[in-house]
Protein backbone atom coordinates (compact mmCIF):
# COMPACT_ATOMS: atom_id res chain seq x y z
CA UNK A 1 0.00 0.00 0.00
CA UNK A 2 2.80 2.40 0.92
CA UNK A 3 4.30 1.91 -2.53
CA UNK A 4 0.99 2.64 -4.22
CA UNK A 5 0.45 5.89 -2.30
CA UNK A 6 3.91 7.31 -1.61
CA UNK A 7 2.46 10.81 -1.19
CA UNK A 8 0.52 9.76 1.91
CA UNK A 9 3.56 8.35 3.71
CA UNK A 10 4.78 10.27 6.72
CA UNK A 11 1.66 12.40 7.13
CA UNK A 12 1.22 13.11 10.84
CA UNK A 13 -2.43 12.80 11.90
CA UNK A 14 -1.76 13.03 15.64
CA UNK A 15 -3.17 15.83 17.78
CA UNK A 16 -2.82 16.70 21.46
CA UNK A 17 -5.83 17.60 23.60
CA UNK A 18 -4.84 19.00 27.01
CA UNK A 19 -1.81 16.70 27.22
CA UNK A 20 -3.67 13.70 25.80
CA UNK A 21 -2.10 12.70 22.49
CA UNK A 22 -4.47 11.04 20.02
CA UNK A 23 -3.27 9.08 16.98
CA UNK A 24 -5.76 11.07 14.94
CA UNK A 25 -8.46 13.67 15.68
CA UNK A 26 -11.42 11.41 14.87
CA UNK A 27 -13.73 10.75 17.83
CA UNK A 28 -17.20 9.20 17.53
CA UNK A 29 -19.61 11.45 19.41
CA UNK A 30 -21.51 10.53 22.52
CA UNK A 31 -24.88 8.95 21.88
CA UNK A 32 -23.98 7.70 18.41
CA UNK A 33 -21.50 5.00 19.39
CA UNK A 34 -22.91 3.41 22.56
CA UNK A 35 -19.98 1.89 24.43
CA UNK A 36 -18.36 0.83 21.17
CA UNK A 37 -19.46 -2.81 21.14
CA UNK A 38 -21.73 -2.70 18.11
CA UNK A 39 -18.95 -1.11 16.03
CA UNK A 40 -16.25 -3.40 17.40
CA UNK A 41 -18.22 -6.27 15.80
CA UNK A 42 -17.49 -4.66 12.44
CA UNK A 43 -13.96 -3.30 12.71
CA UNK A 44 -11.13 -2.75 15.15
CA UNK A 45 -12.21 0.49 16.82
CA UNK A 46 -8.67 1.06 18.10
CA UNK A 47 -8.03 2.85 14.82
CA UNK A 48 -9.99 5.81 16.23
CA UNK A 49 -8.40 8.71 18.07
CA UNK A 50 -10.79 8.06 20.95
CA UNK A 51 -14.56 7.90 21.41
CA UNK A 52 -17.04 9.58 23.67
CA UNK A 53 -19.30 6.99 25.26
CA UNK A 54 -23.02 7.39 25.92
CA UNK A 55 -23.81 10.20 28.38
CA UNK A 56 -23.96 9.06 32.00
CA UNK A 57 -26.36 10.31 34.67
CA UNK A 58 -26.33 9.29 38.32
CA UNK A 59 -29.53 7.26 38.11
CA UNK A 60 -30.55 4.91 35.29
CA UNK A 61 -32.75 6.67 32.71
CA UNK A 62 -35.13 5.19 30.16
CA UNK A 63 -35.36 8.48 28.33
CA UNK A 64 -38.27 9.83 26.34
CA UNK A 65 -41.23 7.93 24.91
CA UNK A 66 -40.97 6.60 21.35
CA UNK A 67 -40.98 7.51 18.51
CA UNK A 68 -37.69 9.25 19.20
CA UNK A 69 -36.33 9.51 15.67
CA UNK A 70 -37.28 11.51 12.59
CA UNK A 71 -35.52 11.60 9.24
CA UNK A 72 -34.68 15.01 7.73
CA UNK A 73 -33.02 16.33 4.61
CA UNK A 74 -29.29 15.72 5.20
CA UNK A 75 -29.86 14.93 8.84
CA UNK A 76 -32.08 13.54 11.54
CA UNK A 77 -33.88 14.46 14.73
CA UNK A 78 -33.48 12.45 17.90
CA UNK A 79 -35.25 12.81 21.21
CA UNK A 80 -33.65 9.88 23.03
CA UNK A 81 -33.46 11.82 26.28
CA UNK A 82 -30.20 10.55 27.79
CA UNK A 83 -31.17 6.89 28.09
CA UNK A 84 -28.37 5.21 30.03
CA UNK A 85 -27.97 2.53 32.71
CA UNK A 86 -26.82 5.00 35.37
CA UNK A 87 -23.43 5.66 36.94
CA UNK A 88 -23.11 2.45 38.98
CA UNK A 89 -23.81 0.12 36.09
CA UNK A 90 -21.65 2.13 33.71
CA UNK A 91 -18.71 1.66 36.08
CA UNK A 92 -19.51 -1.93 37.04
CA UNK A 93 -20.60 -3.35 33.68
CA UNK A 94 -20.05 -1.08 30.69
CA UNK A 95 -16.50 0.18 31.29
CA UNK A 96 -15.02 -3.28 31.99
CA UNK A 97 -16.65 -4.54 28.76
CA UNK A 98 -15.58 -1.44 26.82
CA UNK A 99 -12.01 -2.15 27.92
CA UNK A 100 -12.09 -5.47 26.09
CA UNK A 101 -12.62 -3.79 22.69
CA UNK A 102 -10.97 -0.36 23.09
CA UNK A 103 -7.50 0.06 24.57
CA UNK A 104 -6.96 3.82 24.37
CA UNK A 105 -8.12 6.57 26.71
CA UNK A 106 -11.85 7.13 26.24
CA UNK A 107 -13.99 10.24 26.73
CA UNK A 108 -16.64 10.11 29.45
CA UNK A 109 -19.70 12.21 28.65
CA UNK A 110 -21.35 13.43 31.88
CA UNK A 111 -24.94 14.65 32.25
CA UNK A 112 -26.83 15.94 35.22
CA UNK A 113 -29.95 17.56 36.61
CA UNK A 114 -28.23 19.47 39.42
CA UNK A 115 -24.78 20.89 40.16
CA UNK A 116 -24.33 18.11 42.72
CA UNK A 117 -25.16 15.40 40.19
CA UNK A 118 -22.65 16.76 37.65
CA UNK A 119 -19.96 16.80 40.33
CA UNK A 120 -20.77 13.32 41.64
CA UNK A 121 -20.87 11.63 38.23
CA UNK A 122 -17.76 13.47 37.03
CA UNK A 123 -15.80 12.62 40.19
CA UNK A 124 -16.65 8.93 39.88
CA UNK A 125 -15.78 8.69 36.17
CA UNK A 126 -12.60 10.73 36.72
CA UNK A 127 -11.32 7.85 38.87
CA UNK A 128 -11.78 5.30 36.08
CA UNK A 129 -8.41 4.44 34.64
CA UNK A 130 -9.52 4.28 31.03
CA UNK A 131 -11.21 7.66 31.08
CA UNK A 132 -8.79 10.16 29.56
CA UNK A 133 -11.02 13.19 29.42
CA UNK A 134 -14.39 14.32 30.76
CA UNK A 135 -16.93 15.91 28.45
CA UNK A 136 -19.57 17.70 30.49
CA UNK A 137 -22.86 17.88 28.62
CA UNK A 138 -24.64 21.09 29.59
CA UNK A 139 -26.50 21.06 26.32
CA UNK A 140 -28.87 18.14 25.87
CA UNK A 141 -32.01 19.53 24.21
CA UNK A 142 -34.12 16.50 25.10
CA UNK A 143 -34.53 16.65 28.86
CA UNK A 144 -36.71 18.94 30.86
CA UNK A 145 -35.20 20.72 33.84
CA UNK A 146 -31.63 19.60 33.15
CA UNK A 147 -28.93 19.42 30.55
CA UNK A 148 -29.42 22.40 28.30
CA UNK A 149 -30.86 24.39 31.21
CA UNK A 150 -27.32 24.67 32.58
CA UNK A 151 -25.82 25.47 29.22
CA UNK A 152 -28.01 28.35 28.11
CA UNK A 153 -26.58 30.89 30.51
CA UNK A 154 -22.93 31.76 31.20
CA UNK A 155 -23.33 31.77 35.00
CA UNK A 156 -24.76 28.26 35.34
CA UNK A 157 -22.37 26.82 32.73
CA UNK A 158 -19.50 28.36 34.71
CA UNK A 159 -20.85 26.98 37.98
CA UNK A 160 -21.07 23.45 36.53
CA UNK A 161 -17.47 23.88 35.36
CA UNK A 162 -16.26 24.99 38.80
CA UNK A 163 -18.08 22.19 40.63
CA UNK A 164 -16.69 19.56 38.28
CA UNK A 165 -13.16 20.98 38.26
CA UNK A 166 -13.13 20.97 42.06
CA UNK A 167 -13.57 17.19 42.23
CA UNK A 168 -11.66 15.91 39.17
CA UNK A 169 -8.07 15.67 37.92
CA UNK A 170 -8.54 14.82 34.26
CA UNK A 171 -9.15 17.43 31.55
CA UNK A 172 -12.68 18.82 31.68
CA UNK A 173 -14.34 19.86 28.41
CA UNK A 174 -17.71 21.57 28.54
CA UNK A 175 -20.06 20.53 25.73
CA UNK A 176 -22.04 23.55 24.62
CA UNK A 177 -25.43 24.00 23.03
CA UNK A 178 -25.92 25.98 19.84
CA UNK A 179 -29.45 26.86 20.99
CA UNK A 180 -28.34 30.07 22.70
CA UNK A 181 -28.15 33.75 21.85
CA UNK A 182 -24.39 34.02 22.31
CA UNK A 183 -22.31 30.86 22.46
CA UNK A 184 -19.10 32.89 22.73
CA UNK A 185 -20.03 34.39 26.11
CA UNK A 186 -20.81 30.92 27.46
CA UNK A 187 -17.52 29.51 26.20
CA UNK A 188 -15.66 32.44 27.79
CA UNK A 189 -17.46 31.89 31.11
CA UNK A 190 -16.48 28.20 31.09
CA UNK A 191 -12.87 29.07 30.34
CA UNK A 192 -12.81 31.62 33.17
CA UNK A 193 -14.27 28.96 35.50
CA UNK A 194 -11.37 26.63 34.75
CA UNK A 195 -12.57 24.49 31.83
CA UNK A 196 -9.70 22.75 30.06
CA UNK A 197 -11.53 22.82 26.76
CA UNK A 198 -14.79 23.31 24.92
CA UNK A 199 -16.70 20.62 23.08
CA UNK A 200 -19.15 21.97 20.52
CA UNK A 201 -21.79 21.85 19.18
CA UNK A 202 -24.58 19.69 20.54
CA UNK A 203 -27.68 19.25 18.35
CA UNK A 204 -29.89 22.08 17.15
CA UNK A 205 -33.41 22.03 18.55
CA UNK A 206 -35.73 21.00 15.75
CA UNK A 207 -39.05 19.45 14.79
CA UNK A 208 -40.78 17.45 12.07
CA UNK A 209 -44.52 17.01 11.63
CA UNK A 210 -46.11 13.83 10.30
CA UNK A 211 -48.62 14.72 7.58
CA UNK A 212 -50.70 11.62 8.25
CA UNK A 213 -51.20 12.26 11.97
CA UNK A 214 -50.72 16.06 11.74
CA UNK A 215 -48.68 15.77 14.92
CA UNK A 216 -44.97 16.17 15.64
CA UNK A 217 -43.13 13.07 14.42
CA UNK A 218 -41.27 12.45 17.67
CA UNK A 219 -43.29 11.84 20.82
CA UNK A 220 -41.39 14.50 22.76
CA UNK A 221 -42.51 16.96 20.02
CA UNK A 222 -39.05 18.50 19.62
CA UNK A 223 -35.65 16.92 19.35
CA UNK A 224 -32.02 17.49 18.48
CA UNK A 225 -31.27 18.02 14.79
CA UNK A 226 -27.92 16.67 13.62
CA UNK A 227 -26.25 15.46 10.46
CA UNK A 228 -24.47 17.01 7.47
CA UNK A 229 -27.01 19.86 7.26
CA UNK A 230 -25.65 21.45 10.46
CA UNK A 231 -21.95 21.47 9.48
CA UNK A 232 -21.94 25.15 8.38
CA UNK A 233 -23.55 26.24 11.67
CA UNK A 234 -21.07 24.21 13.69
CA UNK A 235 -18.10 25.53 11.70
CA UNK A 236 -19.22 29.11 12.20
CA UNK A 237 -19.61 28.64 15.95
CA UNK A 238 -16.27 26.85 16.35
CA UNK A 239 -14.64 29.67 14.37
CA UNK A 240 -16.22 32.30 16.64
CA UNK A 241 -15.34 30.52 19.89
CA UNK A 242 -11.76 29.86 18.72
CA UNK A 243 -11.26 33.61 18.43
CA UNK A 244 -12.58 34.18 21.95
CA UNK A 245 -10.90 31.50 24.08
CA UNK A 246 -7.41 30.09 24.58
CA UNK A 247 -8.42 26.53 25.45
CA UNK A 248 -8.73 23.71 22.90
CA UNK A 249 -11.98 22.93 21.12
CA UNK A 250 -13.37 19.55 20.15
CA UNK A 251 -15.47 20.44 17.12
CA UNK A 252 -18.53 18.56 15.97
CA UNK A 253 -21.74 18.96 14.03
CA UNK A 254 -22.42 17.20 10.74
CA UNK A 255 -18.89 15.92 10.20
CA UNK A 256 -19.03 13.05 7.69
CA UNK A 257 -15.71 13.04 5.81
CA UNK A 258 -11.99 13.71 6.17
CA UNK A 259 -12.53 17.01 4.37
CA UNK A 260 -15.13 18.01 6.98
CA UNK A 261 -12.60 17.11 9.70
CA UNK A 262 -10.04 19.40 8.13
CA UNK A 263 -12.52 22.26 7.73
CA UNK A 264 -13.41 21.90 11.38
CA UNK A 265 -9.72 21.97 12.35
CA UNK A 266 -9.06 25.02 10.18
CA UNK A 267 -11.97 26.72 11.98
CA UNK A 268 -10.20 26.03 15.27
CA UNK A 269 -10.93 22.49 16.45
CA UNK A 270 -8.07 20.42 17.86
CA UNK A 271 -10.06 17.21 17.55
CA UNK A 272 -13.33 16.40 15.81
CA UNK A 273 -16.30 14.31 16.80
CA UNK A 274 -18.36 12.35 14.29
CA UNK A 275 -21.98 11.78 15.26
CA UNK A 276 -24.97 11.09 13.04
CA UNK A 277 -22.73 9.72 10.26
CA UNK A 278 -22.02 6.63 12.42
CA UNK A 279 -25.71 5.74 12.45
CA UNK A 280 -26.05 5.72 8.67
CA UNK A 281 -22.68 4.20 7.85
CA UNK A 282 -21.35 2.19 10.78
CA UNK A 283 -17.90 2.38 9.18
CA UNK A 284 -18.00 6.20 8.88
CA UNK A 285 -15.46 7.00 11.62
CA UNK A 286 -13.01 4.34 10.41
CA UNK A 287 -13.41 5.50 6.80
CA UNK A 288 -12.60 9.09 7.84
CA UNK A 289 -9.45 7.93 9.66
CA UNK A 290 -8.38 6.01 6.56
CA UNK A 291 -9.14 8.92 4.21
CA UNK A 292 -7.17 11.49 6.20
CA UNK A 293 -3.62 10.91 4.84
CA UNK A 294 -4.75 11.09 1.21
CA UNK A 295 -6.75 14.28 1.77
CA UNK A 296 -3.80 15.77 3.69
CA UNK A 297 -1.56 14.93 0.76
CA UNK A 298 -4.02 16.49 -1.67
CA UNK A 299 -3.84 19.81 0.21
CA UNK A 300 -0.14 19.64 1.03
CA UNK A 301 -0.61 19.14 4.77
CA UNK A 302 2.21 17.36 6.65
CA UNK A 303 0.80 17.63 10.17
CA UNK A 304 -2.82 18.02 11.18
CA UNK A 305 -1.86 19.62 14.50
CA UNK A 306 -0.35 22.50 12.49
CA UNK A 307 -3.59 23.40 10.67
CA UNK A 308 -5.63 24.03 13.82
CA UNK A 309 -7.19 27.48 13.53
CA UNK A 310 -5.51 27.95 10.17
CA UNK A 311 -8.54 29.79 8.76
CA UNK A 312 -7.89 32.65 11.20
CA UNK A 313 -4.34 33.46 10.14
CA UNK A 314 -3.12 35.60 7.28
CA UNK B 1 -24.42 -7.68 11.18
CA UNK B 2 -22.85 -7.13 7.82
CA UNK B 3 -22.82 -4.21 5.40
CA UNK B 4 -22.66 -4.97 1.70
CA UNK B 5 -24.04 -4.20 -1.72
CA UNK B 6 -26.98 -6.05 -3.29
CA UNK B 7 -28.28 -6.07 -6.84
CA UNK B 8 -32.02 -5.83 -7.46
CA UNK B 9 -33.06 -8.83 -9.55
CA UNK B 10 -36.81 -8.20 -9.51
CA UNK B 11 -39.21 -5.67 -8.04
CA UNK B 12 -42.89 -6.12 -8.79
CA UNK B 13 -46.30 -5.33 -7.31
CA UNK B 14 -47.96 -8.12 -5.31
CA UNK B 15 -51.10 -6.33 -4.08
CA UNK B 16 -52.39 -2.78 -3.60
CA UNK B 17 -49.30 -0.63 -2.77
CA UNK B 18 -47.37 -3.80 -1.85
CA UNK B 19 -44.22 -4.84 -3.71
CA UNK B 20 -41.90 -7.80 -3.61
CA UNK B 21 -38.22 -7.22 -4.27
CA UNK B 22 -35.55 -9.85 -4.83
CA UNK B 23 -31.93 -8.95 -4.26
CA UNK B 24 -28.76 -10.86 -5.04
CA UNK B 25 -25.86 -10.64 -2.60
CA UNK B 26 -24.22 -12.02 0.52
CA UNK B 27 -26.77 -13.23 3.07
CA UNK B 28 -24.29 -14.89 5.43
CA UNK B 29 -25.13 -12.51 8.29
CA UNK B 30 -28.80 -13.56 8.35
CA UNK B 31 -29.19 -16.17 11.08
CA UNK B 32 -32.93 -16.35 11.83
CA UNK B 33 -36.31 -15.63 10.26
CA UNK B 34 -37.77 -12.40 11.59
CA UNK B 35 -34.50 -10.48 11.32
CA UNK B 36 -34.45 -7.30 9.26
CA UNK B 37 -32.24 -5.32 6.90
CA UNK B 38 -31.58 -1.56 6.93
CA UNK B 39 -31.47 0.00 3.47
CA UNK B 40 -29.60 3.10 2.39
CA UNK B 41 -31.46 5.08 -0.29
CA UNK B 42 -30.13 7.99 -2.34
CA UNK B 43 -31.37 11.33 -1.10
CA UNK B 44 -32.60 10.04 2.26
CA UNK B 45 -30.44 10.42 5.33
CA UNK B 46 -31.51 7.55 7.57
CA UNK B 47 -31.62 3.99 6.36
CA UNK B 48 -35.03 2.29 6.10
CA UNK B 49 -35.57 -0.95 8.04
CA UNK B 50 -37.50 -3.80 6.38
CA UNK B 51 -38.06 -7.33 7.63
CA UNK B 52 -36.66 -10.14 5.53
CA UNK B 53 -39.36 -12.28 3.93
CA UNK B 54 -37.07 -15.11 2.90
CA UNK B 55 -33.49 -15.76 1.95
CA UNK B 56 -31.19 -18.24 0.20
CA UNK B 57 -27.39 -18.44 0.27
CA UNK B 58 -27.01 -15.62 -2.24
CA UNK B 59 -30.38 -13.88 -2.46
CA UNK B 60 -33.09 -12.41 -0.30
CA UNK B 61 -36.71 -11.35 -0.70
CA UNK B 62 -38.21 -8.21 0.80
CA UNK B 63 -41.90 -7.34 0.74
CA UNK B 64 -42.90 -3.79 1.52
CA UNK B 65 -45.86 -1.46 1.35
CA UNK B 66 -45.43 2.03 -0.09
CA UNK B 67 -46.19 4.30 2.86
CA UNK B 68 -43.65 7.12 2.59
CA UNK B 69 -40.66 8.54 0.75
CA UNK B 70 -38.37 5.58 1.42
CA UNK B 71 -40.71 2.86 0.24
CA UNK B 72 -41.81 5.02 -2.71
CA UNK B 73 -38.19 5.28 -3.80
CA UNK B 74 -37.72 1.54 -3.30
CA UNK B 75 -40.76 0.79 -5.48
CA UNK B 76 -39.20 2.74 -8.38
CA UNK B 77 -36.02 0.65 -8.41
CA UNK B 78 -35.26 -1.41 -11.50
CA UNK B 79 -33.50 -4.76 -11.85
CA UNK B 80 -29.74 -4.20 -12.04
CA UNK B 81 -29.75 -1.27 -9.60
CA UNK B 82 -27.61 -1.67 -6.51
CA UNK B 83 -28.53 -1.10 -2.86
CA UNK B 84 -26.39 -0.76 0.28
CA UNK B 85 -27.86 -2.96 3.03
CA UNK B 86 -27.02 -3.78 6.61
CA UNK B 87 -28.13 -7.40 7.06
CA UNK B 88 -28.53 -9.78 9.96
CA UNK B 89 -30.13 -7.15 12.21
CA UNK B 90 -32.22 -8.04 15.25
CA UNK B 91 -32.81 -11.30 17.06
CA UNK B 92 -35.44 -12.96 14.83
CA UNK B 93 -37.84 -15.73 15.80
CA UNK B 94 -36.71 -18.58 18.02
CA UNK B 95 -37.73 -21.74 16.18
CA UNK B 96 -36.55 -24.12 18.89
CA UNK B 97 -39.68 -23.64 21.00
CA UNK B 98 -42.27 -24.00 18.22
CA UNK B 99 -43.61 -27.44 19.13
CA UNK B 100 -45.17 -29.63 16.43
CA UNK B 101 -47.99 -27.28 15.37
CA UNK B 102 -46.96 -23.63 15.57
CA UNK B 103 -49.52 -20.99 14.63
CA UNK B 104 -48.42 -18.12 12.37
CA UNK B 105 -50.51 -14.95 12.62
CA UNK B 106 -49.66 -12.21 10.14
CA UNK B 107 -51.34 -8.91 9.46
CA UNK B 108 -50.72 -6.94 6.25
CA UNK B 109 -47.01 -6.30 5.74
CA UNK B 110 -46.47 -8.28 8.94
CA UNK B 111 -47.02 -11.39 6.83
CA UNK B 112 -43.61 -11.51 5.04
CA UNK B 113 -41.27 -12.55 7.89
CA UNK B 114 -43.67 -15.39 8.73
CA UNK B 115 -43.15 -16.86 5.27
CA UNK B 116 -39.41 -17.40 5.78
CA UNK B 117 -40.21 -18.79 9.21
CA UNK B 118 -42.91 -21.08 7.81
CA UNK B 119 -40.62 -22.52 5.16
CA UNK B 120 -37.98 -23.34 7.75
CA UNK B 121 -40.48 -24.85 10.18
CA UNK B 122 -41.80 -27.10 7.40
CA UNK B 123 -38.23 -28.09 6.53
CA UNK B 124 -37.77 -29.18 10.16
CA UNK B 125 -40.84 -31.43 9.88
CA UNK B 126 -43.17 -29.14 11.84
CA UNK B 127 -46.81 -28.61 10.82
CA UNK B 128 -47.44 -24.88 10.97
CA UNK B 129 -50.89 -23.32 10.57
CA UNK B 130 -51.11 -19.87 8.93
CA UNK B 131 -53.74 -17.19 9.47
CA UNK B 132 -53.14 -14.13 7.32
CA UNK B 133 -55.15 -10.95 7.85
CA UNK B 134 -55.69 -8.09 5.39
CA UNK B 135 -58.00 -5.11 5.07
CA UNK B 136 -59.58 -6.11 1.77
CA UNK B 137 -59.19 -8.58 -1.11
CA UNK B 138 -56.98 -6.12 -3.08
CA UNK B 139 -54.50 -6.26 -0.21
CA UNK B 140 -54.11 -10.04 -0.04
CA UNK B 141 -50.71 -11.46 -0.99
CA UNK B 142 -48.68 -14.63 -0.40
CA UNK B 143 -51.64 -16.84 0.59
CA UNK B 144 -50.75 -19.14 -2.33
CA UNK B 145 -47.07 -19.17 -1.43
CA UNK B 146 -47.91 -20.36 2.09
CA UNK B 147 -50.31 -22.94 0.67
CA UNK B 148 -47.58 -24.16 -1.68
CA UNK B 149 -45.54 -25.12 1.39
CA UNK B 150 -48.32 -27.57 2.24
CA UNK B 151 -49.56 -25.48 5.13
CA UNK B 152 -53.23 -24.89 6.00
CA UNK B 153 -53.89 -21.18 5.30
CA UNK B 154 -56.82 -19.06 6.40
CA UNK B 155 -57.18 -15.56 4.98
CA UNK B 156 -59.20 -12.96 6.84
CA UNK B 157 -60.28 -9.56 5.54
CA UNK B 158 -61.59 -6.73 7.66
CA UNK B 159 -64.23 -5.85 5.07
CA UNK B 160 -65.18 -9.46 4.43
CA UNK B 161 -64.34 -9.27 0.71
CA UNK B 162 -62.23 -12.46 0.87
CA UNK B 163 -61.94 -15.37 3.27
CA UNK B 164 -63.15 -15.10 6.85
CA UNK B 165 -64.66 -11.67 7.62
CA UNK B 166 -62.86 -9.90 10.47
CA UNK B 167 -59.37 -10.09 11.92
CA UNK B 168 -56.86 -12.90 12.43
CA UNK B 169 -58.23 -13.32 15.95
CA UNK B 170 -61.60 -14.23 14.38
CA UNK B 171 -60.00 -17.26 12.73
CA UNK B 172 -57.86 -18.76 15.49
CA UNK B 173 -57.73 -22.55 15.70
CA UNK B 174 -59.20 -24.21 18.79
CA UNK B 175 -57.06 -24.14 21.91
CA UNK B 176 -55.03 -27.34 21.93
CA UNK B 177 -54.71 -27.33 18.14
CA UNK B 178 -51.52 -25.19 18.24
CA UNK B 179 -48.40 -25.52 20.32
CA UNK B 180 -46.88 -22.01 20.12
CA UNK B 181 -47.51 -18.91 18.01
CA UNK B 182 -45.51 -16.41 16.01
CA UNK B 183 -47.00 -13.08 15.03
CA UNK B 184 -46.18 -9.87 13.19
CA UNK B 185 -48.49 -7.02 12.24
CA UNK B 186 -49.84 -3.64 13.33
CA UNK B 187 -49.86 -3.04 17.07
CA UNK B 188 -53.67 -3.20 17.55
CA UNK B 189 -53.52 -6.68 16.00
CA UNK B 190 -50.63 -7.70 18.25
CA UNK B 191 -52.60 -6.60 21.31
CA UNK B 192 -55.63 -8.61 20.15
CA UNK B 193 -53.43 -11.65 19.52
CA UNK B 194 -51.92 -11.26 22.99
CA UNK B 195 -55.39 -11.44 24.55
CA UNK B 196 -56.83 -14.16 22.31
CA UNK B 197 -54.03 -16.75 22.31
CA UNK B 198 -53.71 -19.53 24.88
CA UNK B 199 -50.07 -20.62 24.43
CA UNK B 200 -46.73 -18.85 24.72
CA UNK B 201 -45.70 -17.00 21.61
CA UNK B 202 -43.41 -14.47 19.94
CA UNK B 203 -44.32 -10.97 18.73
CA UNK B 204 -42.39 -8.92 16.21
CA UNK B 205 -42.55 -5.18 16.91
CA UNK B 206 -42.02 -2.09 14.80
CA UNK B 207 -40.45 1.21 15.86
CA UNK B 208 -38.85 4.19 14.19
CA UNK B 209 -35.12 3.55 14.19
CA UNK B 210 -32.02 5.66 13.90
CA UNK B 211 -29.26 3.16 13.22
CA UNK B 212 -30.92 -0.27 13.35
CA UNK B 213 -27.94 -1.91 15.06
CA UNK B 214 -28.11 -0.82 18.68
CA UNK B 215 -26.00 2.32 18.78
CA UNK B 216 -28.43 5.22 19.09
CA UNK B 217 -31.07 4.04 21.59
CA UNK B 218 -33.75 5.47 19.29
CA UNK B 219 -36.08 2.45 19.47
CA UNK B 220 -35.98 1.42 23.13
CA UNK B 221 -38.92 -0.16 24.90
CA UNK B 222 -39.77 -1.29 28.43
CA UNK B 223 -40.09 -5.03 29.02
CA UNK B 224 -40.59 -7.24 32.07
CA UNK B 225 -36.87 -8.05 31.91
CA UNK B 226 -35.69 -4.44 31.54
CA UNK B 227 -35.18 -1.99 28.71
CA UNK B 228 -34.62 -3.47 25.28
CA UNK B 229 -33.70 -2.04 21.91
CA UNK B 230 -36.25 -3.13 19.30
CA UNK B 231 -33.42 -3.23 16.73
CA UNK B 232 -31.01 -5.31 18.80
CA UNK B 233 -32.71 -7.40 21.52
CA UNK B 234 -35.88 -7.26 19.38
CA UNK B 235 -37.75 -6.93 17.12
CA UNK B 236 -39.11 -10.24 18.47
CA UNK B 237 -40.25 -10.31 22.09
CA UNK B 238 -41.68 -13.29 24.00
CA UNK B 239 -45.26 -12.96 25.22
CA UNK B 240 -44.20 -13.08 28.85
CA UNK B 241 -41.86 -10.11 28.63
CA UNK B 242 -44.14 -7.61 26.88
CA UNK B 243 -45.24 -4.49 28.76
CA UNK B 244 -47.87 -2.70 26.68
CA UNK B 245 -47.51 1.09 26.83
CA UNK B 246 -50.22 3.76 26.80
Amino acid sequence: MAEMKPQTAGRDTSVTLSGLTLDNPVIPASGTFGYGYEFAELYDINCLGSFSFKGTTKEPRFGNPTPRIADCTAGMINSVGLQNPGLDRVIREELPRLRTCFHKPVIANVCGFSFEEYAEVAAALDKEEQVGLLEINVSCPNVHGGGMGFGICPDTAAEVTRRVKAVTRKPVYIKLSPNVTDIVSIARACEAAGADGISMINTLLGMRIDLRTRKPTVANRMGGFSGPAILPVALRMVYQVYEAVHIPIIGMGGVSSARDVMEMMLAGATAVEVGAANLVNPYAARDIVEELPAVMAQYGIQSLQKIIGGAHHG
Amino acid sequence: MKQSMYTVTSNRPLARDVYGMKLAGDTSAITAPGQFVNIRLDGLFLRRPLSVCDWEADSLTLIYKVVGQGTARLSAMMPGEVLDLLTGLGNGYDMSVSGQAPLLLGGGVGVPPLYGLCRRLVAEGKRPIAVLGFNSREDVFYAEEFAALGVPVTVTTADGSEGVPGFVTDALPEAGDYTHFYTCGPEPMLRAVYRATVTDGQFSFEERMGCGFGACMGCSCHTVTGNKRICKEGPVLRKGEILWQK
